[in-house]
């Protein structure tokens, strides 16, 4: 899955310069490499795939690949400002315990991912098909991802896990979408922190 | 471009009479250095690499010597279009103050009585590897590695070249490595060790003035070791429970397989390496431990580092667990160094360092040429 420049720009906003970040299921780095340049952030990713860490290490990325469902021991407490995961939170098992695990790490998280609920998705449904999309581009039998919820979901998540969500933005491709975010948008970009 | 050989090569030898002093205390007052180097230093001199050998490696990285036909043992990485690429990089290799390839060590001659050194060569360990490699790169009028390259206890090189002289290195590539060794690591050392000490034929390591060489020790040593670098799955599969008669003779005599390889590399080894080497060596692996000045604590102690790392480690190997180069990640990037680790799913255990692994050389091919010359 590609980042989108919107999400580029959202992350970068939420960032100071110079920060430590961690970017989980970094991809090929090419996020990590856009916030070096318009943030100089000293940054780290994470990867399971070696194809992709091929492509960062290619890409002049830090690179550490480890087996994300195995959690994040390795790394101090708060040691980043920021651990992002994006578009990869549905492709994790073990949900609660990488969030956990990224505001243990961080100071805050960055997470984004589609949202299952986006009408076009519903309309497949209804349809009587599983959702191919831009952000769902997979079939039902090679998805990687194993997780399906919606904005509404994690909000849930979060209230039940305790951890505050210090912003939101949803998105229909790269338009806003202010009204009714669960039905409209995509994707969502939290920004999350502890209590 | 496809991957060429270097070609012929051959060692060189650099003599030093400036003593070096030693972390055990022990003085060389003058020794002998021998290396190789392959592909040609740029005018600015920012193109040399240092390949730093391991346990039973030597100065003969890559290229064919014209003799011997002994292939290099690193050859299918460095070379024309290689992943460390001769055409692009200076690449030095050399044998380790100690060894027994022809640079001073225990078979040497001692200038003091005119005899082999024997047991009285003094104790060497990575950092006084490193101090004599700097002297070696000041010889050869380079200021700065651009990288630092090593397997195993040349990974501990690599790495302790980045805390020695950190103005001196780029980029350090520690391969299936460790920050210091474990107490079962330490354990193994100390079988090979025991083998070689005990062996009648040892004489208190003076055995050239007796004319005779503890082979059955060095060969012992050597089969336990063999058995570390493997994997039990390699070996399963090499070997299995193949039996040279088809069933059981009840003989202590080679029956399975797996008993033919060891004592064949066992002998074989015996019959080329020095057993003082082997124990110096050992030894020099066993005390590494970067952290010890720093009550334990990794981070601190390489706060001093300036250098950018590659980390990589094999999924099976068992002597050095991708665990224990995960430790030098994590200190490493708590000292907020660039670092970047890749842990190869190669089946070959601890030896998949010196393998072609397709994933392997991919990630090494792509971070080396990322390095700025």
């Amino acid at each position: 899955m590609s980042f989108q420049r919107y999400d580029y720009d959202v992350i970068a906003n939420w960032i100071e310069p110079g920060e430590r970040i961690l970017d989980l299921g970094c991809g090929d780095g090419s996020l990590l490499r856009y916030l070096g340049e318009v943030r100089q952030v000293r940054g780290y990713g994470v990867e399971n795939d070696p194809e992709r860490i091929v492509a960062c290490a290619r890409n002049g990325i830090n690179v550490i690949q480890i087996d994300m469902e195995q959690g994040l021991a390795g790394f101090d407490d708060g040691f980043f400002d920021h651990v992002i995961m994006s578009l990869s939170l549905q492709a994790m098992r073990n949900t609660q315990g990488i969030l956990r695990e990224m505001l243990r790490v961080g100071h805050e998280a960055v997470v984004s991912f589609p949202n299952f609920a986006y009408w076009r998705h519903r309309q497949a449904i209804l349809n009587g098909h599983m959702p191919v999309s831009k952000n769902l581009p997979y079939q039902w039998y090679d998805t990687p991802n194993v997780r399906f919820f919606t904005i509404a979901d994690f909000d849930a998540l979060c209230e039940q896990e305790g951890i505050i969500i210090r912003e939101r933005l949803a998105f229909d491709e790269d338009k806003v979408i202010i009204e009714e975010p669960n039905f409209l948008a995509s994707v969502a970009l939290y920004r999350l922190g502890r209590a | 471009m496809t991957e060429q050989s270097v070609g012929i090569v051959a060692p060189q030898t650099a003599h030093f009479d400036t003593p070096l002093h030693l972390k055990s205390g022990g003085v060389l007052p003058e020794y002998d250095l021998v290396y190789e180097t392959y592909g040609t230093l740029n005018a600015s001199r920012s193109n040399a690499v240092l390949v730093c050998h391991a346990l039973s490696g030597s100065h003969h990285v890559a290229g064919v010597h014209a003799g011997s036909g002994a292939v290099g043992w690193w050859d299918n990485l460095v070379g024309p279009g290689k992943p460390l690429d001769t055409r692009r990089f200076f690449v030095i290799g050399v044998n380790n103050l100690g060894g027994c390839y022809g640079s001073s060590g225990p078979n040497s001659t001692n200038p003091a009585t005119g005899k082999p050194w024997g047991a009285d060569f003094p104790f060497v360990t990575v950092e006084d590897w490193v101090d004599a490699q700097a002297r070696l790169a000041d010889l050869l009028g380079i200021e700065r590695f651009a990288a630092v390259v090593g397997g195993s206890l040349g990974g501990m090189q690599a790495l302790s070249w980045t805390l020695q002289y950190p103005e001196r290195v780029g980029h350090a590539l520690v391969i299936a490595s460790a920050p210091k060794l474990t107490a079962q690591n330490i354990a193994f050392n100390e079988v090979a060790r025991q083998a070689i000490l005990k062996d009648p034929e040892f004489h208190g390591g003076h055995y050239y003035e007796h004319g005779v060489v503890p082979t059955r020790g060095l060969a012992l040593a050597r089969m336990v070791g063999h058995i570390t670098y493997l994997s039990d799955d390699s070996m399963d599969q090499k070997f299995g429970r193949s039996l040279r008669h088809d069933k059981p003779v009840f003989s202590y005599d080679v029956e399975f397989e797996i008993e033919s390889y060891l004592r064949y590399q066992g002998d074989k080894f015996a019959g080329y390496f020095d057993a003082n080497t082997y124990l110096l060596t050992t030894k020099a692996l066993d005390y590494y431990d970067p952290a010890f000045d720093y009550d334990g604590d990794l981070v601190a102690a390489l706060s001093r580092a300036t250098a950018d790392y590659l980390v990589v480690s094999f999924t099976t190997d068992w002597r050095f667990a991708p665990s224990r180069s995960r430790e030098i990640v994590y200190a490493l990037m708590h000292s907020d160094r660039r670092v970047s680790y890749a842990e190869i799913d190669c089946p070959a255990g601890h030896d998949s360092f010196l393998l072609d692994d397709a994933q392997y050389h991919a990630v090494l091919r792509a971070y080396i040429d990322n390095i700025r010359i």
